[in-house]
């Protein structure tokens, strides 16, 4: 039992990142009827925001201490960040401590900036063009965002570590009366997971609860009427756009502290997602999230020892690499639609 | 000729021309000028031109005519490389059935995988097959370790069972013509390089070549286009497109098994890094760098590519500075460090640039290019608008 429930809570921090970019593909799709390859590129920004922070956070003005020597015999050189020699030793060093969730607040104005500009500058020009075409030309954007970023911050993975205060695992078991050490759950694990919920549900509520959120809905399901009732549907869906890229970029900020963040992290999550949002069925936003959530846990599942060892013994050793295409052919050979697809929506 | 209308088989013998006389028309420099190292004319580029020219004439008989983009060609092209060498490690280093077992073996898989993936069109099958070459990886990277090799990639060692080796050749050879031997013909300043390897995939892809415009120009080829124009026309006078759609499938699978089998053959190698979703990402933009529908286009692509992909990666900052010394230092230094992003390692940002700049500005590619440069010309010189031959749709 608890095996189990230790293998879920493991598969929902990546559940939650695969829930986040599927939301964003979606909203996309939903709204402007464009498949997004960029979309991996834009949770990639999002985590080099929070690398680019500390970095900035970490720049350092060097003094010369007379009284230290270093190895060599010279003066020690030290190192001190600006923002330490602003704001004072506690508050300064609390500051570059703190610098992913920072990153947050960083990352929200860049990406809905990133997202408006992408889609005024580029995705515009492609409504009208065939499918094949915007495939194409994301897939080529999402190239160029990524040599960009392996240009200027090297192909090596950047470590980005969570503020010291979450640092460490939590005991979850006791809590919910396991023996101590059953369950452990890393602690910034728990929080990004907490995090998505709180980003899926003001998505949700946001498209539900609001004015804006009504007449995008509506642009959804009949853009063309909505057009005719003189409302500019096409300004809202940009706005949209940056907020779906605004949800992929969060997803990457708060996932730099679990893996650390490298060019090509992006195009490692977008085809899942992709497989995601297949899965959950093409434009439906709850399918989107709970298909991401399922197929997290299945892959933690997969990756059982018993699990493994069972598949090891049909000569299939590793399911849990190919454990996410297999459960998506399955699903797609009996539901085409997905799980949560429904008839008419999104059909071509 | 050979059942083709005149002008098809001008095409035809021009392209057989152009790879019979390529180490000629590859190395237009002569050795010791600066200029050597725009040239092009080694076996191992030349043979990569007619290998991925195989691959994506292949694939433009898919996406080309029926319109269906696949994101995971490369898978087919992976699983021929491994066929390929296990041909050698099992038989002997014949290529023969190497080739053959690497076409029927991505045939049958690209038979399973179009049976999946077309159920479903437009970008669900783009994605589909995305996911199926994604998991294609995934099995010959660590799954399926026994048959591949896993991370080391499948090559042929010595204890190999090689039941027809025999006193034969230890590398691969085509009844005793060895892939690698090279005649070399120094002509002044110029070394031409023949290249058996190189001459056995170009026969193989004029072969290609003449097969794709048969079927261009079949009634079948007429149905995949009217597939592509409109597919819900068709099922409404009553014909079923998935027997079409999915021949298309498994010959173009069958031409990327083709193309596996020969890189395995001029190198007996297999590596998973070849069935990689940006691997079929390359092909994708061959094609429509060269122009999708037409014949020659892909040929072109891959070509303008592979060459490009060579000449650019080996450019580095010192070459530039060599190039751009005339002028002052101040402006040599700007130049150089702005076209270093683009060079050398940069290589992949200059082609994601070629290809969002070929989608958005010229997505009928270098053939409609040619053909719009051409039509200026034309309308020049007599002054009226001579309808050109369009690109199938």
């Amino acid at each position: 039992m608890d095996a189990i429930l230790l293998q879920v809570l493991n598969g929902l921090d990546k559940g939650s990142a695969y829930a986040l970019i599927a939301l964003g593909l979606t909203l996309i799709f939903g709204t402007l009827g464009v498949v997004n390859f960029a979309h991996g590129a834009l949770f990639m920004i999002g985590a080099f925001c929070a690398v680019t922070l500390q970095k900035i956070l970490n720049l350092s003005s060097i003094t010369i201490d007379p009284t230290q020597t270093d190895f060599l015999g010279n003066p020690l050189k030290v190192k001190t960040p600006y923002v330490i020699n602003w704001f004072g030793e506690v508050a300064g060093s609390a500051i570059i401590n703190w610098s992913v969730p920072l990153a947050i607040l960083v990352a929200i104005p860049v990406m809905l900036a990133v997202g408006y500009v992408m889609e005024r500058g580029l995705i515009k020009h492609f409504y009208k063009r065939p499918h094949a075409d915007q495939i194409l030309v994301t897939f080529g954007l999402a190239i160029v965002l990524q040599e960009i970023i392996k240009a200027n911050y090297g192909a090596n993975p950047i470590p980005t570590p969570a503020p010291d205060a979450f640092h460490g695992s939590y005991d979850f078991g006791v809590m919910i009366g396991f023996e101590a050490n059953a369950i452990i759950y890393p602690v910034w694990r728990l929080i990004y997971f907490c995090f998505s919920a709180l980003v899926i549900g003001a998505v949700f509520a946001f498209l539900r609860f609001t004015t804006f959120g009504m007449v995008v809905r509506a642009g959804m399901a009949d853009r063309e009427t909505v057009g005719l009732l003189g409302i500019n549907i096409d300004k809202r869906f940009t706005i949209m756009f940056g907020i779906a890229a605004a949800v992929a970029g969060l997803a990457g900020v708060m996932y730099t502290p679990i893996n650390s963040p490298n060019y090509h992290m992006g195009m490692d999550f977008l085809v899942l997602s992709f497989v995601v949002v297949v899965v959950g069925g093409m434009g439906s936003l709850p399918g989107a999230v709970l298909a991401g959530f399922l197929l997290g846990v299945l892959e933690s599942f997969a990756s059982m020892n018993a699990v493994k060892g069972f598949f090891e013994a049909i000569y299939l050793p590793s399911i849990d690499q190919i454990v996410i295409y297999l459960v998506a052919i399955i699903v797609l050979l009996t539901r085409p639609r997905g799980l949560l697809g429904r008839k008419g929506v999104m059909e071509e | 000729m050979l059942g083709l209308d005149k002008k098809n088989s001008a095409l035809l013998l021009i392209v057989i021309a152009l790879t019979v006389f390529a180490p000629f028309l590859m190395n237009p420099f002569p050795q010791s000028s600066g200029l050597a190292q725009f040239n092009a004319g080694y076996p191992d580029l030349m043979q990569r031109f007619v290998i991925f020219g195989i691959f994506a004439i292949g694939f433009n008989i898919l996406f080309g005519l029926t319109g269906y983009l696949s994101f995971g060609h490369a898978a087919f092209l992976g699983v021929g490389s491994y066929a390929a060498v296990w041909m050698f490690k099992l038989l002997s280093m014949n290529i023969v059935p190497a080739i053959v077992l690497s076409v029927i073996v991505a045939g049958l898989f690209s038979l399973l995988i179009g049976f999946i993936s077309l159920r479903r069109s437009g970008i669900y099958f783009s994605i589909l097959t995305l996911a199926f070459a994604q998991m294609s990886f995934a099995l010959a990277y660590s799954v399926l370790t026994p048959l591949t090799n896993g991370e080391t990639g499948l090559q042929v060692y010595n204890d190999d069972p090689q039941i027809l080796l025999g006193n034969g050749p230890t590398v691969t050879h085509l009844f005793g013509f060895e892939m690698n031997s090279t005649s070399t013909l120094a002509l002044g300043d110029w070394a031409f390089q023949f290249n058996m390897g190189y001459y056995v995939s170009a026969v193989m892809m004029v072969l290609a070549f003449y097969l794709s415009m048969r079927i261009f120009n079949s009634p079948f080829g007429l149905m995949l286009r009217a597939i592509k124009t409109n597919q819900t026309r068709l099922n409404y006078t009553g014909v079923s497109t998935r027997p079409y759609t999915l021949a298309a499938f498994v010959i173009s699978g069958m031409y990327a098994g083709l193309a596996g089998g020969l890189m395995a053959s001029m190198d007996p190698l297999a590596g998973a890094e070849r069935m990689q979703w940006t691997a079929s990402g390359e092909v994708v933009l061959m094609v429509i760098l060269g122009g999708a529908g037409t014949l020659i286009g892909p040929i072109l692509g891959a070509g303008f590519i592979k060459y490009f992909e060579n000449i650019f990666s080996k450019i580095n900052e010192n070459v530039l500075h060599g190039w751009f010394a005339a002028l002052p230092d101040g402006l040599e230094n700007a130049i150089v460090w702005v076209l270093h992003f683009f060079v050398g390692k940069g290589w992949h940002l200059t082609l994601g640039l070629l290809f969002m700049l070929i989608v958005i500005f010229l997505p009928g590619g270098l053939v409609e290019g040619g053909q719009r440069i051409g039509r200026l010309f034309k309308r020049k010189k007599s002054g009226d608008d001579a309808s050109n031959t369009k690109p199938a749709e």
